[in-house]
């Protein structure tokens, strides 16, 4: 490939090195100034005209197509069905592989090499693809749940599951072969170590990797649009064979109406929706940083 | 397997060694259980894709709305090509047929309306789209994205990297239909509209999406190009310098070249994520599949059309139900594609230094 050695060591002192030197980090500064806007100016604007929505009635009341007396109460109870069996369910999931991967199988054999590039596979696929593997497979035919909590919560699993599996196998590799060494040495069982000395060890980085696997399916909308989860449902959900909707459709929908008295509704519901989130983010951040352990 | 094995005897645990080689192996049949369950997944999204795309290109469609947007009574009484077949069945006159899409018209065709009339099903106008608005992303995103990288790595002290990881982690965590609310409210009309030089452009259009998009996968592109640039042995850095190289040098004669293959693997893989977007492009986009090639129109991406169709409850079995998992087939193969390419530019440009 091309040789790193490129530079021009002949003219150190000259005035265009400084030149190019100071341009290149303006244009740094300014890659970074975009992320930065990006974030403040969709934040702010947000705020500018959710704000005077937010009230009482704003969470208590249901979707209506009437601006008026609208509110995200079933989207709300909706988003923690889904969102919540979703997590639960997916983590156990996660749990099995990345313990089976990284602790019980060998990592030359056929088993390993098959499940880790199916994994790779899965976290490339887009989200709505989900969505049309949750229509085909849990919405009709096989499975035929119909429209429901369930069908969303098992698409939304499988969506979530390739990042929780992800995060979990690089939690289990950070914990240092010498704790499993001992604890082998002691006379424990490969299953005993894991258990005792392993996911103890673990829980920290595990517990970062699901809020965050939690958070995409929160804020997910794609493959739920192809459960027909996009309406005004003026009901929470009472089990798994409830109609929904979740807040992520419900701000979609809010955005598509053609009436201007949407768009605070639907920057209302973007700013109880990022306060969540912002707050999940904050959490696993918190959690990553308090328990940095050195090996 | 299973180390208590290889244990003398006299230093085996006190416990009952049957019953816990017995939990042992009852263990590991779950575990395995559950991970090859993530393969099962797989199947079934080859499974469900594949097999309506091959109704969608062999088999008469029947549905059984006669007032059903896809393909309606008209076309049918009108003696359509497509429906005339419906006229064999005198009485049951609701019944509207849809004859298979032919493999030519799908990749021959630059008209895409599967919702009007008997419909036409060329893909090219979701392809270009898809393509456009890819392209305006890339834009966006991947000069930002390298740059904001270089500060993160070579730049950034480590306070300012501890405070400017995090912010970037919220952006990422933004959710798409968040950045589609933005996009319709705030880059459509006050950048895209304003700022293009090639004509008008609408409340809809491919640029709003497209430069939306591009903030989306901003932070994704950076953390995997900061990834890539951390992976360059410190060694390399540390000799440039010695040898009297600014920073800039540093980062566009040794980080840069040493680290491309994985800012080529974390380029394409943002791509294929800004490929698979669905609701920025159709919150921003519009809901027509023009074809054209100016950003300032509205346009569909192959994702933004398979969102698009969902909306509208159709009945199963219809050409209009099919056509989601026949561009679905397209969208899942060209992702898979780009990520096997990304795998494939990681190990056939690694640049090896131990």
């Amino acid at each position: 490939m091309s040789q790193p050695a490129t530079i021009s060591l002949t003219d150190t002192t000259s005035q265009g090195r400084r030149f190019r030197d100071v341009g290149f980090l303006v244009a740094l500064w300014l890659s970074l100034l975009l992320a930065l806007l990006t974030l403040a100016t969709l934040v702010i604007t947000t705020l500018i005209d959710g704000v005077p929505m937010l009230n009482r009635d704003f969470l208590t009341f249901f979707p209506s197509p009437f601006p008026e007396d609208s509110g995200i109460q079933s989207a709300l109870f909706g988003s923690i069905w889904v969102t919540v069996t979703s997590g639960v369910v997916s983590l156990v999931f996660a749990l099995g592989t990345a313990i089976y991967l990284e602790e019980f199988a060998d990592s030359r054999s056929r088993v390993q090499r098959l499940v880790g590039l199916n994994i790779q596979t899965l976290a490339g696929v887009p989200s709505i693809v989900y969505g049309i593997l949750g229509l085909a497979f849990v919405v009709r035919a096989p499975l035929n749940w119909g429209f429901t909590v369930g069908s969303a919560a098992a698409t939304l699993t499988m969506m979530v599951l390739p990042i929780m599996i992800v995060a979990t196998r690089e939690a289990l590799k950070a914990v240092p072969p010498s704790l499993r060494e001992g604890s082998y040495a002691l006379g424990a069982t490969r299953w005993q170590t894991v258990y005792r000395q392993v996911l103890p060890a673990a829980v920290p980085g595990i517990a970062t990797g699901s809020i965050l696997g939690v958070s995409r399916a929160l804020g997910e909308s794609a493959p739920l649009i192809l459960l027909g989860a996009l309406a005004y449902v003026s009901y929470n959900p009472t089990g798994f064979d409830s109609d929904f909707t979740v807040l992520p459709l419900l701000i979609f929908k809010w955005s598509t109406e053609v009436q201007e008295e949407f768009r605070p509704l639907a920057a209302a519901g973007i700013i109880v929706l990022l306060a969540v989130l912002f707050a999940l983010n904050l959490l696993a951040i918190i959690i990553r940083d308090r328990s940095r352990v050195k090996w | 397997m299973s180390l208590a094995l290889d244990i003398p005897t006299d230093l085996r645990p006190s416990g009952n060694i049957r019953k816990q080689r017995r939990i042992e192996r009852g263990v590991v049949a779950i575990l395995l259980l559950i991970a090859t369950s993530g393969v099962l997944v797989t199947t079934g999204i080859v499974l469900s894709l594949v097999a309506p795309t091959i109704d969608f290109f062999t088999e008469r469609s029947v549905s059984d709305y006669g007032g059903d947007d896809f393909v309606s009574i008209e076309d049918s009484a009108t003696g359509g090509v497509r429906d005339s077949s419906a006229l064999d069945f005198g009485d049951e006159s609701d019944i509207v047929y849809a004859e298979p899409v032919k493999f030519t018209e799908f990749f021959g065709s630059t008209a895409w309306y599967p919702q009007y009339g008997e419909g036409e099903f060329g893909v090219w106008p979701l392809i270009v789209g898809t393509l456009l608005i890819m392209l305006t992303a890339s834009i966006v995103a991947v000069p930002s994205g390298i740059g904001v990288a270089f500060f993160l790595n070579q730049y950034a002290s480590d306070r300012v990297r501890r405070l400017l990881k995090p912010i970037l982690e919220l952006l990422a965590g933004v959710p798409t239909v968040v950045f589609g609310y933005f996009a319709l409210n705030f880059i459509g009309p006050n950048i895209a509209q304003r700022f293009w030089p090639f004509g008008d452009v609408g409340i809809y259009s491919g640029l709003a999406a497209g430069i939306t998009v591009g903030l989306m996968i901003l932070p994704m592109m950076t953390t995997l190009a900061d990834d890539a640039m951390s992976a360059v042995p410190r060694s390399l850095v540390e000799g440039a310098v010695a040898l009297g190289a600014t920073r800039r040098e540093v980062c566009t004669g040794v980080i840069l070249p040493a680290g491309l293959s994985g800012i080529m693997a974390a380029i394409i893989i943002a791509l294929s994520r800004a490929i698979g977007e669905v609701t920025i492009v159709l919150l921003a986009a519009g809901s027509q599949a023009v074809w054209t090639f100016n950003l300032g129109n509205e346009m569909q991406t192959m994702a933004s059309y398979i969102g698009f169709a969902g909306i509208g409850d159709q009945p199963v079995d219809s050409k209009g139900y099919q056509t989601i998992f026949a561009v679905g087939t397209l969208l899942f193969i060209i992702t898979f594609s780009l990520n096997m390419l990304s795998r494939r530019v990681v190990r056939r440009f690694r640049e090896e230094y131990e």
